[in-house]
Formats: C-alpha cells, structure tokens, sequence
C-alpha cells in the first residue's frame, strides 16, 4: 500500500511539473473590441502564434467602445476600435493607450434604383443632402448633373442607414460632416447619429437586405462587404475633384496621402483626404495599446505581434478586402513601437 | 401564496422541527425557500445594478428622461419618450390584433374541434412558440414588409387614410410592421394557455348550461369563458411582457428612428431595439449610463403593466360570477 502511494506521487509530481511548466511558458494575451477588423484579426492571431508558439491570443469582437471600456478597467491586455479615442477618454485612462494602425476600410454608397444599372456617381453635396433628407427625389438636378444620360426616376428617395452604433457610422458621418458644414451642425459624427431622414437597419447585412428589396433606395456598407457580396456601388468625387470608386487601392491611396500630415499618436482621420486617386471615406482601424506594460513576457508578446503585423502580416489584408496599409505608415509605426514601455 | 403556505406550516417547538427534519419535509421546505429566494435575489440585483448603472444619466436628466423626446449622441443629448411610445404602440398593435384571434382559435380547439384535430393543431402552435425570434425577424424582412409596402399598406391609405394611424409614405418596416410580426410570436402563447384553461372548466359547467337550455355558443360565452378567465387572462398578460421585451425581430422590421409619430406606417424604435443596437458601441459615460436606464425605464414598464394585470384580476373576481 505505502509503496503504492509512493509510486504514485514518483509519477505524478514530474507530470505536474512538466504540465504546469508548459502552462506557465504560454503567455495567454486578452484583446477585444472593433467587429469591423474582426475576420483579419482573427487571421492574425492565429497566424502569429505559428510563428511564435509560446503566445496564445484570444480576441473578443465585442464593439469598439466595449474595447474602450475593457481596455480601461484593464480587463484586457489590448483594445481595438474604428475609430480613434477622444482626448477626453484618453485622459480617464489609467495608463495612456497608443494608437495602432492595422489596416484599412471603405464605406460606400449603394442603391437600387429600378432600370438603373449604371454605376452612379455620387458629388459631397448630393450624398450629403439626399442623407439630409434635402435631396429627396433621384432626379433631383445635384444627381442629374453629375450623372448625364442616366436616366434617374422622379420617385422619392428612400434612405437606409444602420441602426446599430458602428465604426462604419462613424467614417461615414465623419465624411459628411468635413464636406457638408449643415451635416456637421445639424447632425455631426459618431458611431450613432441622430438620423434627419430614413430607416435603421442593423448590421451591414441589415442594410444590403432593406436596400436590396426595397425600391429606390439608398444605403451605406463598407467596401469589404460590397465586394465579398458582388454589391453595386456608387463612385464618389474626392478631395481633388475626380469620381473615385473605392477599391483597395483606392483605400490604401487615401492613407497615404494623409500620411504626410499624419500625428505622432496615428489618431486621424483619413476622409476626404487629398490624393489624386484616394477614395474619400476611407479610414483606419486601431489597435490600441496601453504604453506601460507591466508583465514582460506579455510586452515582449504584444510588441512582437505588433512587429509581425506591420510586415508579415500585411500580405494576408488583401485577400481579406482589407486594404493594406502604406509604406509610410509601416515606417512611422515600427518608430512607435519602442514607446511601449 | 405566502399566508396559504404560512396557514399551513404547524406551530411548532423544537422538537417538532427536529422530527420534521428527519423525516424530510423541512429539508424539502428550506431547499425550496432556498430556491425561490433565488428568483427574488435576481430581480433585486437587477433592479440594483440598473439603478447603480444609470446613474449619472439620472442625475443629469432627472425625470425629464422620461418625456423628453431627444436621443442624439453626438450632442450627448437622452430622452427616453420616443422609445416608451414605440414600446407601447407595438405591444398594443399585437395585442389588438393577437388576442382576439387567439382566443378564437382557443374556443374552437377547445370547444369545438374533434379530440385528435385539436391535439394536431396545439402540437404546432407549441412548435410556433419554440422558433427562434430572429427566424421571425428574417421571415418579416423578406415578406412581411414587402407585402406591407407594396399591397396592404397602400390599400389601408386608400381606404381608412382620413384616419391618422395609416397616412404617410409606406417604407414597409415601421410600427405596423412590428406589431404584426409580434402579434405572430404571441398569438402561440395565448392560444395554448387559454387551451389549457378552457379545457380546465369542469364539465358539469357546460352540462348545467345545456340542461339549463342554453345553446352551445350561449355555454360556450356565458359560462365556460367566463370560469376560465384567470387563465385567459394570464396568457394575454404574459404573452404582453414577452412583446415589450422582445428585441431582434422588433429590430429588424421597426425602422429604428426614434421619433414620435401617430402613424403606424412610419418608423418608430422600441427600448429593447436601441439597447441591442447601440449598447456594443456606445463610447462615453453619459451614453452608456442613458441607455442603462432605459434598461431601468423597461423594467419599470413590465412591472406597472403586470401591476395593472394583477388589479383587473382581482377586480373582475370580486365582481363574483361562476369562479369561486
């Protein structure tokens, strides 16, 4: 009987040894936020742990401002968002975030309009006023101008927006309030506005399904979800005065452009950037990263990642839909990584 | 309930509990106590943390939450009248159109129907009420609203448009649109409970109505609903708390623009739509502490309806007919 025991515990200490050694080697990191860059995130992080078998990560994709929030009670060891915190969040956080650049999205116009099949173009001033609800008829003389022989119905515009707070929300109303000064007094940017006109409809998908049964009607999604779904899609005239259609590198185009007066801390906006081929309602989407890391195995972890994201991991944005970011950006973050501290 | 069980627990010593003990029948009372408390612990640290979460927008807006039609949050602006209005139209339009049809069904499954074609028919109607609520959204956004905006909306502006409720542009999604798809979800609810209390109406009631010369429909009216009433009542009530609640397939056919209108062709937005939509994103402490209290706001709307419930029961059993 004594022996027995003995035996056992001669077996099952080393074996817990051995379990509990490879537990401890594994750092497990905590992210969440932005639904958005969700499918390339999860790509990466099942990609980085093959190149770095020691780091485990595990991403929630719970909503840029659930990411805030969790980041802020330190719940997690990294958030995500669409779009940039304000000074005033950063402010109530106990260790200031840093602002990452991962890749990049588009949002653009899509319509359904019976016996139109062209593509339409679509002026600041027309997309801003049909989401005004000024613009109220297709063939209002803003859409006809821009749209010569397009024969573009008298009947009533109906406009679709989504119903959830999203990052897609933000870029667009970000875009209309720097082109239109009534959008931006009257109704302004955030992941939620307070509508002038329309239905809500949740989720991109939400908003495809209304705009696609629903007659003469005008929605917004964002490019990769027009692409994956073959959607229409209208073009729209940028910065520089040409009628862009958002493709990927027409996204990619638009950040560089904004590169040159790119911040220090990356929190900009890209929309109606300048650039003769920059699609206008482009952005950024965020990591965000606390600057002081305590846990040096997790720094060396989230740092590393960082790294791989900005070379490796680039290449697997375009088969995804998401625009990769450009060499200047890559340039100027691999700098901000050593603020981590 | 509480005096019933109280009138029957003896008055006893120690002794008597300690017998009681061995032989089960405290233990089986403590564990029970046990569990029932749990329901009330739950709603207290929900009402709790509610209160806890809302409350710097209780402190901003006070009670102008609740009549203040604003919601912008850029502005940071929050008021909750847009969605408590939305609530109760949809509810109401489910319930109008519901109950009667419901109960229609109950009576004929009960009364009427052959034994094996009623058990046929609850057996669906069961199966109606286990579908997932985001099936019914789906099957509302590629035909309910289709067949809204382009036949039966266009017809009620034809016919009944002098009235206020069916004016206005037909986008299809809307309070209509919702209260239609919740009167779907609800009607399993009640046709299956009122079964059940119809079928619970002893038949010596019936057979007393019929010896008295009364027809079947005057048995049928005048004494078998009548004695079933609670039970009626019951399934209205508890199909209504689950039309204030309901969310998913509310929010994708109700429009979600929180606005007030008297037309139930417009879109409208309801508390349990704007909590599931905007609560994943919501940024900035006043925002999130708003839409906390509208979870509050909802809360309190179940509990004054199911107080209102509780009153009509009590008040139409005073008035004292064939239930005791």
């Amino acid at each position: 009987m004594r022996n027995r025991v003995v035996l056992c515990c001669k077996l099952l200490i080393p074996m817990a040894l051995l379990l509990g050694g490879s537990l401890y080697a594994k750092v497990l990191i905590n992210a969440a936020g932005a639904t958005f860059p969700f499918p390339i995130y999860s790509k990466w992080f099942e990609e980085f742990p093959k190149q770095e078998p020691d780091v485990q990560i595990n991403y929630q994709s719970i909503g840029s401002g659930g990411g805030i929030r969790q980041l802020a009670e330190g719940t997690v060891d990294f958030g995500a968002s669409d779009m940039p915190m304000t000074d005033e969040q950063i402010s109530r956080m106990k260790v200031k975030p840093l602002h990452f650049p991962t890749v990049l999205g588009g949002v653009v116009p899509t319509y359904n309009i019976p016996g139109v099949s062209q593509d339409l173009k679509f002026t600041p001033d027309a997309l801003a006023g049909i989401f005004l609800g000024k613009i109220s008829k297709w063939d209002d003389p803003a859409l006809k101008s821009s749209n010569p022989g397009v024969a573009l119905p008298s009947a009533a515009i109906i406009v679709v927006h989504r119903s959830d707070g999203s990052g897609t929300t933000f870029v667009f109303t970000d875009y209309l309030s720097k082109v239109s000064p009534a959008w931006k007094q009257s109704v302004g940017a955030n992941t939620s506005v307070k509508w002038p006109a329309g239905i809500g409809a949740k989720g991109n998908e939400g908003v495809a399904g209304y705009v696609k049964q629903t007659p003469n009607s005008i929605g917004y999604v964002e490019l990769i979800y027009a692409i994956q779904n073959h959607m229409g899609y209208g073009s729209v005239r940028n910065a520089a005065g040409n009628f862009v259609k958002a493709d990927l590198e027409s996204v990619t185009e638009a950040a560089a452009g904004a590169a040159k007066s790119m911040p220090d801390d990356f929190r900009v906006s890209i929309t109606n950037a300048p650039g003769k081929r920059a699609y206008p309602i482009s952005t950024f989407t965020w990591l965000l990263v606390p600057s002081k890391i305590d846990d040096p195995a997790k720094k060396k972890a989230i740092t590393g990642l960082l790294r791989w994201m900005l070379l490796g991991g680039q290449k697997f944005a375009g088969p995804l839909g998401y625009a990769p970011l450009p060499k200047e950006v890559v340039a100027k973050e691999q700098k901000a990584i050593a603020l981590v501290n | 309930m509480v005096t019933a069980t109280q009138s029957l627990r003896p008055q006893a010593g120690a002794g008597a509990f300690w017998r009681r003990l061995v032989n089960g029948d405290e233990v089986a009372r403590l564990v029970t106590l046990a569990f029932a408390s749990t329901v009330l612990l739950i709603v207290a640290v929900l009402v709790f943390e509610l209160f806890r979460g809302s409350a710097v927008a209780r402190h901003r807006f006070g009670w102008a939450f609740f009549v203040t039609q604003n919601w912008d949050p850029v502005a940071e602006q929050f008021g909750a009248l847009p969605f408590i209005y939305g609530t109760v139209v949809t509810s109401a339009v489910a319930l109008l159109i519901a109950v009667p049809l419901s109960l229609g069904a109950a009576v004929f499954l009960a009364e009427l129907a052959p034994q094996r074609i009623s058990d046929a028919c609850t057996f669906l109607i069961e199966l109606l009420a286990a579908v997932p609520s985001v099936i019914y959204g789906l099957m509302a956004i590629f035909t309910l609203v289709p067949l809204l905006r382009d036949y039966v909306q266009p017809f009620l502006g034809k016919t009944l448009g002098f009235l206020p409720f069916f004016q206005g542009p037909s986008f299809g999604a809307g309070y209509l649109a919702a209260g239609l798809i919740l009167a779907v979800m609800i009607c399993p609810f009640i046709i299956s409970i009122s079964r059940e209390a119809l079928f619970g109406v002893p038949r010596e009631q019936r057979e007393a109505a019929l010896a008295l010369g009364a027809t079947q429909w005057e048995s049928t009216w005048q004494v078998v609903i009548p004695h079933a009433r609670l039970g009626i009542i019951g399934s209205v009530f508890l199909a209504l708390a689950r039309a204030l609640g309901e969310t998913i397939a509310v929010t994708m056919v109700i429009g979600n623009d929180p606005s007030i209108r008297a037309s139930l062709f417009a879109p409208g937005y309801t508390i349990a739509a704007v909590l599931a939509n905007e609560f994943t994103e919501a940024t900035g402490e006043l925002y999130l502490d708003s839409l906390v209290e509208l979870g509050l706001v909802l809360f309190l709307l179940t509990m004054v309806i199911n107080a209102l419930a509780q009153l009509l029961v009590v008040l139409t059993s005073r008035r004292g007919s064939a239930h005791p």
